[in-house]
């Protein structure tokens, strides 16, 4: 079967610790050391609250679909786009991977895996737990 | 400082190409500008301030005013995408009013059918996007960014494809009117339904089309408008919104018009039951729906039974919608559709619509954009307009 090419993500310095886990198999999430909250995308400044004293922390990988759509029309082979809530309570674009498109489902159980892209670093996507 | 009153919607045109092979994009600006200056009754050497967004070539507004041969005191470009020609309408009444032009010119036009562009491919916004190393390898692209607004819809609010698909019905019935329309033939909601699957849940028919073409808005201040011989139409309430991811707290089943439509309504003083038309920018049928419930037409998931059964129908429904045809039937030059829907709002309020979708006694109307996409991040404006 055809496989979709994974566009590489441009990295730069505040993005790179993401990206440099994701190639070492982790999924890191950015927490605020003022206000407490977790965001994503990660930021070196909290949406939130402003501070600079943001962490990265080790996200536990596990969460549920928000919300899906399976991409039929104009690309080669169908994939899955995806939110992703967090068990950390924030949600990230992805995509639902290694299972039937067909039977994907808001609110369904999700672990992470790691896909590598075209000539970049791996990036973190979804499959059902 | 209220921008009620303070400007006018004095020229509107929008270009009558669909494919524009032949033209440049600076072309089609040009020619957006001397219809609605025509429509006016104004000349080039009348307009000192001009308006412009990202379809635009160059810098900001340098290479345009440069090529139209303006000689300006004001100029903007800000860009929300799509929606950026309403948020242009309310800054150049802002403009207006603190005296630093008298009348605005601005325009859209752009020719993505010709170039190839498709709702199914990404779509580059530059370098440095601080977003974009989180989303571009997952293949977000514009139609599923809104098929997963649609999804999550279904899934909270039990909204149906069904329904989704009214809306297109309904704008299928205004476009048989317009002889320019990309898509005049009438369809039934099977039609909708049994087009092919684009992005679950959203079919090929609940998407937009993709044209060549443009559009031009002239906003003057009252003592002009009311010397021009045109009906006066006038600017009465504007709201702007940006809304995204909320740093992963997101929520894609309300867009910025709850916001932008809440400031227009203040400013103007009236409420949603008094509009008699409305122009709801429409890239996707589940557009639509979410920005009618935000807008306040009807309740927060209600919208699937609000638009169902020909409600959006003009002379049938109860709140007449996009009568040109809209994004889905007409035209949506330049991938940003919100300069038709100012345009065919000012149709409306001047009594200048096709007779057949002409809403009788049409004395206020709405118009309301969503620039960028409703699936990650994007800016809403809304504007009431009231026939003098």
């Amino acid at each position: 079967m055809m496989e979709r090419k994974i566009p590489a993500p441009s990295v730069n310095p505040e993005n790179k610790p993401y990206f440099d886990a994701a190639a070492q198999g982790k999924l890191l999430i950015k927490k605020c050391g003022c206000c407490g909250e977790y965001h994503h995308y990660p930021r070196a400044l909290c949406p939130f609250c402003f501070s600079d004293k943001t962490e990265w922390r080790d996200a536990k990988g596990t969460g549920t679909i928000y919300t899906y759509s399976v991409l039929r029309r104009g690309v080669p082979v169908p994939y899955c786009i995806a939110y992703v809530t967090l068990e950390e309570g924030v949600s990230m674009l992805t995509n639902i991977v290694d299972c039937d498109l067909d039977a994907v489902r808001i609110g369904q159980k999700v672990k992470v895996v790691f896909k590598p892209t075209d000539g970049g670093s791996p990036v973190p996507m979804f499959t059902p737990a | 400082m209220s921008i009620k009153g303070k400007a006018y919607l004095v020229g509107a045109y929008e270009h009558p190409t669909r494919k524009a092979a032949d033209k440049s994009v600076a072309q089609l600006h040009a020619e957006v500008a001397k219809g609605a200056l025509e429509d006016a009754g104004l000349t080039k050497q009348d307009v000192d301030g001009y308006f412009c967004a990202g379809d635009a070539p160059g810098l900001g507004p340098l290479s345009m005013t440069d090529y139209l041969g303006l000689k300006l005191r004001h100029m903007e470009s800000t860009d929300t995408g799509g929606s950026s020609y309403l948020v242009h309408v309310a800054h150049a009444a802002q403009a207006i009013a603190a005296g630093k032009c008298d009348i605005a010119l601005v325009t859209l036009a752009g020719r993505p059918r010709s170039e190839g562009s498709s709702g199914t491919q990404p779509r580059s916004w530059g370098a440095n996007l601080p977003d974009a190393p989180f989303e571009a390898p997952y293949g977000i692209v514009t139609a599923n960014s809104y098929a997963m607004v649609a999804m999550r819809h279904m899934h909270e609010y039990g909204t149906t494809s069904e329904q989704l698909a009214w809306i297109k019905v309904a704008a299928s019935h205004h476009a048989q009117h317009n002889p320019h329309a990309m898509l005049r033939e009438v369809v039934t909601v099977k039609d909708v339904l049994d087009s092919p699957m684009v992005a679950d849940p959203l079919h090929r028919m609940d998407c937009c089309v993709v044209s060549d073409g443009g559009g031009a808005l002239i906003v003057a201040r009252p003592e002009i408008a009311r010397k021009l011989k045109r009906p006066l139409v006038k600017l009465i309430g504007a709201g702007e919104s940006p809304k995204g991811q909320a740093g992963g707290k997101l929520t894609l089943t309300t867009s910025g018009a709850l916001w932008s439509g809440a400031a227009a309504f203040e400013e103007a003083g009236v409420k949603p039951a008094d509009i008699k038309y409305a122009s709801i920018y429409d890239s996707f049928t589940i557009t639509v729906l979410v920005q009618l419930e935000d807008l306040g037409f009807c309740k927060k998931g209600e919208g699937g039974k609000f638009v169902a059964d020909g409600n959006l129908i003009s002379g049938t429904g109860k709140l007449p919608f996009n009568t040109d045809g809209g994004g889905l039937c007409n035209n949506h030059p330049a991938n940003r559709g919100g300069m038709t829907k100012v345009i065919e709002a000012v149709r409306q309020l001047r009594g200048e619509a096709h007779p057949k979708v002409q809403v009788k006694d049409c004395g206020l109307a709405l118009a309301q954009g969503t620039g960028g996409q409703l699936g990650t991040r994007h800016g809403s404006a809304t504007l009431i307009m009231e026939r003098e």
